[in-house]
């Protein structure tokens, strides 16, 4: 039977003390019991640590394997008011789909009144709408049923920042695309049916991914292991790459860029390109840290280049 | 909570307004002492857009600052002095146009190639940040001088009607006196730990670091109006001309109005300026008065 100890790791004011608790008890055990005392800092909220600047201590640790002495110190940080992750990514993904049909329709006051509820008598359009409303109806249903998340929760600004992203967007695509003088790719048909294959196959690619990493982690668990090509083609990128998903979610913007033929849709693909590259990079790293079987040929996001 | 000690406040760091910057080296020592130095430089934070770029960047004290090549130290020395230099040749030159002309028409014009040339020349600043021998963050530095380009060649050069407007002089002062105190402040930071360094430099230190905490709360604010008042006489001229401005229809389906661009930054300054100001006002408290600011942390 140990005796814990839980001190602000600013202040080292002491907040609370657990006597007699259970070898064989979890961090979230802990967290649990603080919140009892505590109950402004829910679980989600808490950040527990041996050492007030060290790293942040997982819920599935038990106590008995930490390096401590018969009253163990441990330090809380506050990580602010959290929010889910799936509340996140519904909200981003939602507004996106129901914002371009805003203006899709044509709705009042976006363009002039002559225009109001008119459509667009050009036919990659409607195309456009199509693709762009799959595009977030494929993750929003994503969200739902594919995904496997680490953690549950995030710090809650990061909605307000995720949102004014994918809805400004959103809007400023949807604005030109719908536009009544929108003008329609400079190689007609032939350009918008390429672009429109390559949107295509990346969509089933990004698809496939997400489910070959949800295959790979058992319901309920936090398991990280490393993917592998499956039989379907589509994960053969794994070969390559360390994070197909993005590659594939790169490839389908470009495709969609390609078709539309509209610079901000270019731009809102290069800064999406920029942070998967960071994220990328990070997933690669952290792969490379764990596995010491790592396949050497395989680069974060693009194939032998980055 | 009280008065913190040395070793909390420099694990705490100080993130206020988001600008990251290395964590200080606090001590509650007094300006006159030669190490103030190590503190003032350590103690900096970044900060600024538009405005003096008063609230300046981040050196890392000489005790603890990363080894820096011999050819990185001269390079940055040439750079700080090169630069001190060129803003007191601009200085002394609107000083001279003044006396001589006794009116403010024409002064940018006489000056504007100078200007151009070391404010252009700043942009090294970021290229110093990106490969490391200059410890501040390259975002910071980039919307510094971002800023200070915009100013310089989006408004005053290309929109001609506004060079003579009063607000422009008020800018440049307050820009000038800035560059000067920040230059010779990195300076005689550089060359005061050259282990061979004249020892009449040291003195000079603290009379650097006390200008610079004091200045900028006042030409904080006057750069600010004068870049304001700047942009906003030049709103009717670039609404009548739809100059720097694309329209509907065209090949790539894009638009952008050069007005409504200004209009934005204009007020993207009303959330920005409280921010840097009050944050270096906190550095001010902190480096001069030795006080521990518990900041909340992000």
């Amino acid at each position: 039977m140990k005796h814990y100890e839980i001190l602000d790791a600013k202040t080292r004011e002491k907040l609370c003390f657990l006597d007699k608790v259970e070898p064989h008890a979890t961090i979230a055990e802990i967290k649990n019991l603080f919140t009892k005392t505590h109950p402004q800092w829910y679980p989600a909220r808490q950040s527990l640590r041996l050492d007030p600047k060290g790293k942040s201590l997982k819920d599935e640790d038990v106590l008995q394997k930490l390096p401590v002495g018969t009253t163990a110190t441990l330090y809380f940080r506050d990580l602010g008011a959290q929010i889910s992750w799936v509340t996140v990514f519904l909200t981003e993904y939602a507004g996106p789909l129901f914002i371009y049909l805003l203006f899709y329709f044509r709705v009042p006051f976006i363009y002039g009144h002559k225009y109001d509820f008119t459509s667009s008598r050009h036919t990659v359009v409607h195309l456009a709408c199509i693709c762009h409303s799959f595009h977030y109806i494929k993750r929003l249903l994503e969200t739902l049923f594919v995904h496997r998340f680490s953690h549950g929760t995030m710090p809650l600004r990061n909605i307000f920042k995720n949102c004014t992203y994918y809805w400004g967007f959103a809007a400023w695509m949807a604005y030109y695309i719908n536009h009544p003088l929108y003008t329609p790719p400079t190689y007609g048909a032939q350009q918008v049916k390429l672009a429109l294959a390559i949107f295509v196959i990346c969509q089933l690619g990004n698809f496939s991914i997400h489910m070959a990493l949800r295959d790979l982690r058992p319901a309920g668990s936090k398991t990280r292991k490393i993917p592998y090509p499956t039989k379907n083609p589509f994960t053969w990128l794994f070969l390559l790459v360390s994070c197909p998903n993005y590659t594939y979610e790169v490839g389908s913007w470009i495709g969609f860029a390609i078709m539309t033929q509209c610079l901000p849709v270019a731009l809102f693909s290069l800064v999406g390109f920029t942070q998967m590259t960071i994220w990328a990079k990070g997933k690669h790293r952290s792969y490379l840290k764990e596995f010491r079987d790592y396949p050497p040929l395989r680069m974060p996001i693009i194939p032998f280049l980055l | 909570m009280g008065r913190l000690t040395e070793a909390a406040a420099a694990g705490s760091g100080s993130r206020a307004a988001g600008w990251a910057g290395s964590p200080p080296t606090l001590l509650p020592l007094s300006p006159t002492s030669p190490r103030c130095a190590a503190t003032m430089a350590s103690s900096d934070e970044d900060g600024t857009n538009g405005g003096a770029s008063e609230a300046g960047e981040d050196r890392e004290a000489p005790g603890e600052r990363r080894r820096l090549g011999v050819l990185a130290t001269a390079w940055l020395t040439f750079y700080d002095i090169a630069m001190t230099a060129g803003w007191l040749v601009l200085a002394i030159a609107m000083v001279r146009f003044y006396m001589e002309k006794g009116t403010h028409r024409g002064l940018y014009k006489s000056i504007q190639k100078t200007l151009k040339f070391f404010q252009t020349f700043a942009l090294l600043e970021i290229v110093h940040c990106l490969i490391g021998i200059v410890p501040t963050s390259v975002i910071v530095t980039g919307v510094q001088v971002s800023s200070r380009i915009f100013m310089v060649w989006l408004i005053t050069h290309s929109i001609k009607p506004i060079q003579n407007e009063e607000s422009v002089v008020l800018f440049l002062v307050a820009w000038t006196v800035t560059e000067i105190t920040r230059y010779s402040f990195y300076t005689f930071s550089l060359l005061d730990h050259l282990p061979y360094f004249i020892k009449w430099a040291s003195p000079t230190m603290p009379e650097c670091c006390y200008r610079r905490y004091n200045f900028f709360i006042i030409l904080y604010p006057v750069g600010v109006a004068g870049e304001l008042l700047t942009i906003y006489a030049a709103l009717p001229h670039v609404k009548k001309t739809g100059m720097f401005s694309i329209r509907l229809p065209n090949k790539y389906n894009v638009s952008f109005d050069y007005y409504y661009f200004l209009l934005i930054t204009m007020a993207s300054y009303i959330p920005l300026f409280p921010q840097l100001y009050f944050h270096m006002l906190r550095q001010r408290r902190k480096v001069l008065h030795g006080e521990v600011i518990v900041e909340k942390d992000d």
